[in-house]
């Protein structure tokens, strides 16, 4: 935003100084034909620098704001037609139809404004720029780039500028100056820097030219090995920190309670609905401060998958203890009767729940690791639950009370402890974290009334593994899987590596099977 | 006791009589079966064909039925359970003995169903696009076949405007509709010269929601040459694949994906913002503008509202699919007309030929031969308003080709259904 600003203002600036004029037929011919034409005209028209007018066209071309006639074009802006020429307000007929820029016409477009951007005074635009053309490099700019370069002041720019042009000159029907390029091109170690190389390898036919690419290619992927080891680390943390969250909630409710909840999945899918509805009521009453959403939402879908859990827990669960077949039939069917009542209330289709500004892109790391913001977040959400729900267990009177309860029963009813009530607070915890867990996959999937089905197997997996009753042994289990699953996957595919891993999982049991971390003591023979 | 067997026998005998009497009531309608699944993972895609066919059986009746009789609607619901599909089927066949059926959306439901139809001479309209390699008498597709979709879709990102591709990721669920149109795909590019290390196939499992590492070997990959990507992943899969796409900060320009399932239905519950400027193949598009189309989206609106079908109602949309169920019952409606009765073999011999105004603008027509429509192709930019922008269409409708030249074991297959002689 403050970008476009800034070259609106710079546009204003250079209105002023006689410049290069965009006439009616040149804003027709931007708008309006085949792309091939359109950028034939867009290419003229920034042989010399684009003026203000034909900056400002080519911008709201870039934003999708233009429309045209069969005589007229037509630059939009809060609903109104400017002419783009004279830039008056001019009436749009009804008759008149958006232009439609397919992606070759965008990246030419952006290409466009980042040679407009090149000019400007600000370094921070001018980098910028320098990225955009270095993303698609085409010989056509070179000239222009040339010049920018002979003019740059600052240091930063001048080396991206730097860069940019040996990848211009990589193509250059001169044998020297495109060995010089391939020669420097090797210590840039991006993504884009490689395919220009791998492209200008299969056209090359100097045979020193071909071997400093080849030494050049050699040399990045050296550099990119890096960030694709560190890449897998990354994702394995990330699949496993969704793991553990997912089954957080059931290392309590099956783990130390020994309830098999079916349901469980249904309980994050309340949680997602929950944040989907925080969702929209932050929408229609707070579109200010929509960004903050998620926050909001954490505790309601905490409340709300609590609440429900305790409901059923209070009416079903509680007459069943010790029965594990008949819960498991009875939560199955639980779950049933959720996912439809969901699909009445909402309906059958996914709800779109949208990701705040802060939580949507990634950060550059490394030129081909970018960690998204919405997967650190997940990761760290995850650690947070995890510490709070073992201090819950490990320090407060409630977790002392559900320990007793689990490890003893009757000895614990029998030193006062109302065991029906600390059940129903323990069952609402792991529904409530349940909760915690959809609103976090809400993040990063979909939102729909199936949404806990495709997380219930994994759940229970990730507890079974990690051993029942244990905490920690969750803990373990929910990270091994996620790095285990992704290197697999990336060695063989994601189908067979989720067949290996339930392979892995089925031996590992049948050799142990109490799990990673086995219960010590009295309880674990009961 | 003698009393009583007697007594049994009368109450038999009266209600088999009664059940006989059933169907000679039930002689003043035709019956219209609709074999959808209306719950289930199905269920987001099939349960608004449903409707469809509902609005169009209504529409009808409100123009006075069909031959002077009323259309009535058998729906029944196999739960997004192929082999439940087969007994639905027969029972539609049998017991309602429907003149004809409209359903199916999965390839392997349309599977489980063809040897219902073939063996008891039933009539199926197939409305998804599919991978093609089937051709029965007993069923007309009217979605696309591999011709009529992928290979353009292909094509186009091949060509300079579409950004000039030299590498294909080739990425899909793992069930036999992406296997069979990346074999064919694969052979497609073979033929222009696209060499092996150029394309990658990769599989994903149902429901797949994790694409971290497929993202970054698309990173890795396009690194090598100008990529594309080929999306046959199943409806809302999708989702999470375009969003990791956009948190990886691969843009639409960079590494286009053109998808073959993801249509205004399946963007309805989408935040759209990562999606835009990717590609979608199909025939029809609800932006398309056409006088056609304006009635199609018209009745359609109409409908939803005045039936309160969950979703439409609020926000009514129309897709491809609905297009090809809505053109499909079309024919079937002239073609009942022109052979003057629904007698199955009559009405297949009467299909072949028949054209109506499609909503995509052009006049479909139904191939004399070959079960298939005639259909254009259109390529669609994501706008952010969960619509499509057409950048590129085909010059006129495209004969479908069920058998793939592309496949080696199809040389010599003819283009009609193989008539088996009678036992």
């Amino acid at each position: 935003m403050l970008i476009r600003w800034l070259l609106l203002l710079w546009a204003a600036l250079v209105l002023a100084a006689p410049a290069q004029a965009l006439t009616q037929a040149q804003a027709r011919a931007l708008a309006t034909g085949d792309t091939a034409s359109r950028i034939a005209a867009l290419n003229e028209l920034v042989v010399g620098v684009p003026d203000g007018q034909a900056a400002a066209l080519i911008q709201a071309l870039a934003d999708d704001a233009v429309k045209f006639t069969d005589t007229a074009v037509f630059v939009m802006k809060d609903g109104k037609g400017f002419d783009p020429v004279t830039g008056a307000e001019v009436p749009v007929p009804d008759a008149a139809e958006d232009v439609i820029n397919n992606n070759q016409m965008r990246s030419e477009l952006d290409a466009a404004l980042a040679l407009v951007k090149l000019q400007s005074p600000d370094a921070k635009l001018r980098l910028e720029a320098v990225k955009t053309l270095a993303s698609d490099p085409s010989e056509s700019k070179l000239p222009l780039v040339e010049k920018t370069y002979a003019a740059e002041q600052d240091a930063q720019v001048k080396e991206a500028l730097g860069n940019l042009l040996f990848a211009l000159q990589l193509s250059s029907p001169d044998t020297a100056k495109r060995l010089a390029a391939a020669e420097a091109l090797g210590s840039v170690g991006t993504p884009a820097t490689k395919l220009l190389l791998t492209e200008r390898a299969a056209v090359e036919t100097d045979p020193a030219v071909r071997s400093a690419i080849a030494a050049a290619i050699e040399q990045i992927d050296g550099r990119l090995a890096w960030g694709e080891r560190l890449g897998v680390v990354f994702t394995g943390i990330s699949l496993g920190s969704i793991l553990l969250l997912v089954a957080l909630g059931l290392a309590i409710t099956y783990g130390l309670m020994g309830v098999i909840n079916m349901a469980h999945g249904e309980l994050m899918m309340i949680g997602a609905y929950a944040t989907y509805v925080v969702q929209n009521i932050f929408r229609s009453y707070f579109p200010g401060a929509f960004d903050l959403y998620v926050l909001a939402a954490i505790p309601v879908s905490f409340l709300a998958a609590a609440l429900v859990g305790a409901v059923l827990e209070r009416s079903v669960i509680r007459w069943l203890y010790g029965r594990p077949l008949e819960t498991l039939l009875a939560t199955w069917g639980i779950s049933l009767i959720l996912m439809q009542a969901v699909r009445n209330l909402f309906g059958a289709q996914n709800v779109p729940v949208e990701n705040p500004a802060w939580l949507s892109g990634g950060m550059a790391v490394m030129s081909n690791l970018t960690l998204p913001y919405n997967r650190i977040a997940i990761i760290i959400f995850a650690m947070l639950v995890l510490a709070g729900v073992a201090a819950l267990i490990a320090y407060t009177r409630l977790g002392l009370f559900v320990r007793g309860v689990t490890q003893n029963r009757k000895m614990a009813a029998c030193v006062g402890v109302n065991t029906a009530r600390v059940d129903t607070y323990a069952f609402a915890l792991g529904s409530g974290i349940a909760g915690l867990a959809g609103c976090a996959l809400s993040q990063v999937g979909n939102v729909g009334p199936d949404l806990g089905q495709n997380y219930i197997v994994d759940s229970f997996m990730v507890v079974v593994l990690g051993g029942v009753g244990q905490l920690a042994g969750t803990v373990y289990a929910a990270l091994g899987l996620g790095v285990l699953n992704k290197l697999l996957e990336g060695w063989q595919g994601a189908v067979l590596a989720k067949i290996m891993v339930l392979v892995f999982i089925v031996i590992f049991i049948q050799k142990r099977p109490q799990g990673i971390f086995a219960m010590k003591g009295r309880s674990a023979e009961a | 006791m003698q009393r009583r067997f007697a007594l049994k026998l009368t109450t038999a005998a009266l209600a088999a009589s009664g059940l006989l009497s059933l169907p000679a009531q039930a002689q003043d309608t035709i019956k219209v079966g609709v074999l959808h699944s209306l719950s289930g993972t199905m269920a987001i895609s099939e349960s608004v064909l449903k409707d469809t066919v509902l609005m169009m059986i209504a529409d009808q009746n409100a123009k006075g039925g069909l031959l002077g009789k009323k259309l009535e609607a058998v729906v029944v619901d196999p739960a997004s359970n192929w082999p439940l599909f087969a007994e639905k089927a027969r029972q539609l066949l049998t017991q309602d003995k429907v003149a004809v059926t409209f359903g199916c959306w999965t390839s392997v439901s349309r599977k489980s169903v063809l040897p219902v139809y073939e063996e008891l001479n039933g009539l199926l309209f197939y409305p998804v696009q599919y991978e093609g390699e089937e051709l029965s008498k007993n069923v007309f597709y009217t979605g696309a076949a591999p011709n009529q979709q992928a290979i353009p879709a292909v094509e186009y990102l091949m060509s300079k405007e579409g950004g000039g591709a030299k590498r294909w990721v080739l990425l899909g669920t793992d069930y036999v509709y992406p296997r069979t149109t990346n074999k064919i795909l694969r052979a497609f590019l073979k033929s222009k010269g696209v060499k092996d290390e150029d394309i990658v196939e990769t599989y994903t499992p149902f429901g797949h929601s994790d694409y971290q590492t497929i993202v970054a070997d698309i990173k890795k990959f396009s690194a090598g040459g100008k990529t594309a990507v080929v999306s046959t992943i199943n409806g809302d899969s999708n989702v999470p694949f375009y969003k990791e796409l956009g948190n990886a900060g691969l843009k639409a320009k960079d590494v286009p994906v053109v998808a073959f399932s993801v249509g205004e239905e399946e963007l309805r519950g989408v935040d759209t913002k990562p999606l835009v400027g990717h590609l979608a193949a199909w025939n029809y598009f609800m932006s398309i503008k056409s006088p056609a189309n304006t009635e199609f989206i018209k009745k359609w609106t109409d409908y939803a509202k005045a039936n309160n079908v969950p979703g439409h109602k609020d926000k009514p949309l129309t897709n491809d699919p609905m297009e090809a169920t809505y053109i499909g019952f079309n024919m079937w409606v002239q073609a009942v007309k022109k052979a003057g009765t629904t007698d199955v073999d009559k009405v297949i011999a009467a299909m072949g030929g028949q054209t109506f105004p499609a909503p995509s603008g052009i006049t479909s027509k139904m191939d004399e031969k070959n079960h298939h429509l005639w259909k254009s192709v259109f390529i669609g930019e994501i706008r952010a308003d969960g619509q499509f922008n057409v950048v590129w269409k085909t010059p006129g409708p495209v004969k479908a080709q069920p058998w793939s030249p592309f496949i080696p074991e199809n040389k010599g297959k003819k283009d009609e259904p193989v008539v088996q002689a009678k036992k």
